[in-house]
């Protein structure tokens, strides 16, 4: 039955070819790169024999628990990134949990990543080729630490499937895996940095994590080279417990898998809470623009614009303290003006076919879309004023205040009315409702790229007036344009907010079923 | 007048002709039935009728007004239920109820209201706070057959109104549908449970690759026979023989 398992995981691996060559590419590439990290790992290995042994040590450690760390993390940030073997379809065939688990474990070797983890684990035994005691610690070490590996990754994966099963942390988990993203550029930066005095750091940091599971199996071979052996004894204690309590708990999630098939829970809320639909008036426009309000705070898919909102100043006053230039800060109520602006253009899109509700119900399309820029000002206004007052606060310019305002208010409103026109007028694959924001929908690349570039660089034109007199006022330093980008910012966003609300609503009145028509076959 | 009257109602997706020409009369305070095989055209009509697809031929008038030419005066009229999109998923049913409502310009008083009475209706009280993504597919059903009667419209076209609700709440519905017609409304359903539509309807209209194959109140349809004989001699499609033997123990 394990065979069967292993077979079954081979055959599906081996489907997906056949499904795209672009799939035997990516086989390609990754099998290119995981023979270069070999070689030079393999090699890395074999130096390490003429080292001595504390060296040997940290260097084994730290990189066995930076493999066994990456096994047990990745299924729980990737959920769902391997489920060919998930435990709930073999539900129904009743085949023995142990029997099961094993092969689902063993599974884990079948591919790239469990292969080249094998190899590895096994070739560590290399640098301890001195006697037959080393050798035989490091062969107990390194199988200790491989099934590590295979059992932390089944364990989180089957955790995380198990939480997944609930929406909503399914969608904040979707959402949440923006804040690494933006901030890959200032922890690579500050760790390059941090590494250049810390070299020493390194064996403290080894020794520590020799005592932890994912480090113990590596420190076992060193620990008998200098004749420790109670810690030896002590350290294969510590791997073997953990792995007792992963078997515990990754059965324990099986159980449960395979008992309740996922389903959705949640206690029963009753009726009497509205929410915006009691702050906005009784119209359609209101009604539009209470609904829109509430899907930034409960779609994923907004939520990850909103997300935007706290972490781009931050990015930007990292980067900003480290130049000790803090005017770069300035940029970001405009930014996020724009950013905000923007996300409402595919509106419609992300509607998907429940936009069917506003074409049944007539709604008058100058309804549509002023209840939209409405839904959207209600995050939009707070957020850019306060991070435009923020950012004037800390790089003590108060004296740009009145073309701040002027530039921000005008960003804010001519990028709405061009919104206004294109989620109108183009429906764009978007995410659907329900997908990970990050989501790139296959098809239709061409016509998003168009859309979104070009509708950018269009807004990029519109805004030219705000911008032009802000950037003027910077370098002049003549505050006479900032006073008038106070008065004709905010003048020239209004007449441009006011013709897209009109152009976009007219084409909802004339278009509307089209779009519909246009939405279900995307789907 | 016709509460419904569809006129050499056409439409072609690429290839494929979907509806090949309807013509159709529903008379009002008639339980009108609409039925077919899959892919036989019935969501497409019913799109066209409601004004959700605009048609390539022919016209549609509810009570007299065109639905092409005066759409906003004919969707006053109309209650819809379309099948195959997706709702407002993450609002509470309540609040799509509401939505529903102010979308169609009712005052808050009335919405609030008539939402809790369809919830109630409906068996939907207790989850009324919960979001609608959150629902089972017969609750998504009811929530969107709510939305679709909160306005009080004299016609209500429901595609596949029963379709995963549970038979308690499928004779809840019942109820409230048959009060609305004996009060002088027109309900149109689709479906293909032939038993449901000779059980609950008065008339009935059978469609099969896009074309009208029979019209008629339920009586003159089904002839004598039953309207689920009727159905299988009008569109063909039955295996004969044996098949599958395999599977047969004794």
């Amino acid at each position: 039955m394990v065979a069967t398992l292993l077979r079954l995981k081979l055959q599906i691996l081996g489907n997906g070819f056949r499904r795209s060559p672009w799939q035997i590419v990516g086989l390609a590439i990754g099998g290119l790169y995981g023979l270069g990290v070999l070689v030079f790992m393999l090699i890395g290995l074999i130096l390490l024999r003429g080292a001595d042994t504390e060296l040997a040590r940290t260097i084994l450690v730290l990189a066995g628990s930076a493999a066994v760390l990456g096994w047990a993390l990745i299924p729980i940030i990737a959920s769902g990134i391997d489920m060919t073997l998930d435990p709930q379809r073999f539900a129904a065939f009743g085949i023995p949990q142990r029997t099961l688990m094993t092969g689902m474990a063993l599974a884990g070797l079948v591919g790239i990543p469990g292969a080249l983890t094998a190899i590895l684990s096994l070739a560590t035994v290399i640098p301890w080729w001195r006697s037959p005691q080393e050798i035989a610690a490091a062969l107990i070490g390194a199988l200790l630490g491989l099934a590590g590996c295979l059992l932390y990754s089944r364990c989180a994966a089957a955790w995380g499937t198990n939480l997944a099963a609930s929406r909503r942390f399914r969608e904040i988990g979707m959402v949440l895996l923006i804040v690494p993203i933006m901030f890959i550029g200032p922890v690579v930066s500050t760790t390059v940095q941090g590494f250049r005095h810390a070299s020493g750091d390194l064996s403290a940091l080894a020794s520590a994590l020799s005592w932890t599971p994912f480090g113990a199996p590596w420190a076992l071979p060193a620990d008998v080279a200098v004749g420790d052996y109670a810690g030896a004894a002590l350290r294969v204690v510590i791997a073997l417990a953990a792995l007792a309590v992963v078997m515990w708990l990754w059965n324990m999630a099986m159980v449960r898998a395979m008992v309740n098939p996922p389903r959705v829970t949640g206690g029963k809320r009753s009726a009497g809470k509205l929410g915006f639909f009691n702050v906005f008036p009784a119209t359609p426009t209101g009604a539009v623009a209470a609904r829109t309000a509430s899907y930034w705070f409960r779609d994923p898919r907004y939520m990850g614009s909103l997300l935007v909102v706290p972490l781009l100043p931050v990015v930007l006053y990292l980067n900003a303290s480290r130049q000790g230039h803090y005017d770069l800060l300035l940029i970001v109520g405009p930014l996020v003006a724009f950013l905000l602006a923007w996300s409402i253009s595919s509106d419609v899109s992300y509607d998907n076919t429940a936009f069917a509700l506003h074409i049944a119900t007539g709604v008058s399309g100058k309804a549509d879309r002023w209840g939209r820029v409405i839904g959207c000002c209600v995050l939009a206004v707070p957020a850019v004023l306060v991070l435009t007052l923020g950012s004037l606060a800390i790089s003590h310019r108060w004296d740009l205040l009145p073309g701040m305002a002027g530039t921000c208010a005008g960003v804010l409103m001519t990028g709405m009315g061009l919104a206004s026109v294109l989620s109108a007028r183009y429906v764009t694959p978007v995410p659907k409702p329900g997908e990970s924001p990050f989501k790139k929908p296959p098809g239709g690349q061409g016509l998003t790229l168009a859309v979104q570039g070009l509708g950018m660089l269009v807004l990029l034109v519109l805004c030219l007036p705000q911008g032009g007199l802000m950037i003027a006022e910077v370098i002049t330093g003549n505050h006479v344009l900032g006073w008038i980008n106070l008065v004709a910012g905010p003048l020239i966003g209004a007449v441009l907010l006011w013709l897209g609300v009109r152009i976009g609503g007219r084409d909802i009145e004339r278009r509307g079923p089209e779009l519909l028509a246009q939405l279900i076959k995307n789907g | 007048m016709p509460a419904v009257a569809l006129r050499g109602l056409a439409k072609r997706f690429d290839e494929k002709i979907a509806v090949d020409g309807i013509s159709l009369d529903v008379p009002v305070g008639s339980f009108f039935g609409l039925v077919g095989p899959n892919g036989a055209g019935k969501t497409t009509t019913l799109s066209m009728a409601t004004g959700l697809l605009r048609p390539d031929f022919g016209t549609a008038h509810i009570l007299g007004v065109d639905m092409w030419q005066d759409p906003l005066h004919a969707k006053k009229l109309l209650g819809t239920l379309p099948d195959g999109v997706r709702l407002f998923d993450r609002l509470s049913g309540e609040q799509l109820i509401t939505y529903a409502g102010l979308l169609r310009g009712m005052d808050r008083v009335t919405v609030a209201e008539r939402a809790k009475d369809l919830l109630a209706a409906l068996d939907l009280t207790a989850d009324a706070g919960n979001l609608v993504v959150d629902y089972s597919a017969g609750m998504t059903k009811k929530i969107a057959l709510a939305s679709a009667l909160v306005h009080a419209p004299r016609v209500l076209v429901l595609d596949e109104p029963f379709e995963a609700v549970d038979p308690v709440s499928s004779a809840n519905i019942t109820d409230i549908l048959k009060g609305f017609v004996a009060s002088g409304g027109t309900v149109i359903i689709s479906s293909h449970v032939m038993d449901l539509v000779q059980r609950l309807c008065d008339h009935v209209a059978i469609v099969a690759g896009g074309r009208l194959l029979a019209a008629g109140t339920v009586e003159q349809v089904r002839g004598g026979m039953s309207l689920e004989e009727r159905f299988m001699s009008l569109v063909g499609g039955r295996h004969e023989g044996e098949g599958l033997s395999w599977l047969r123990h004794s």
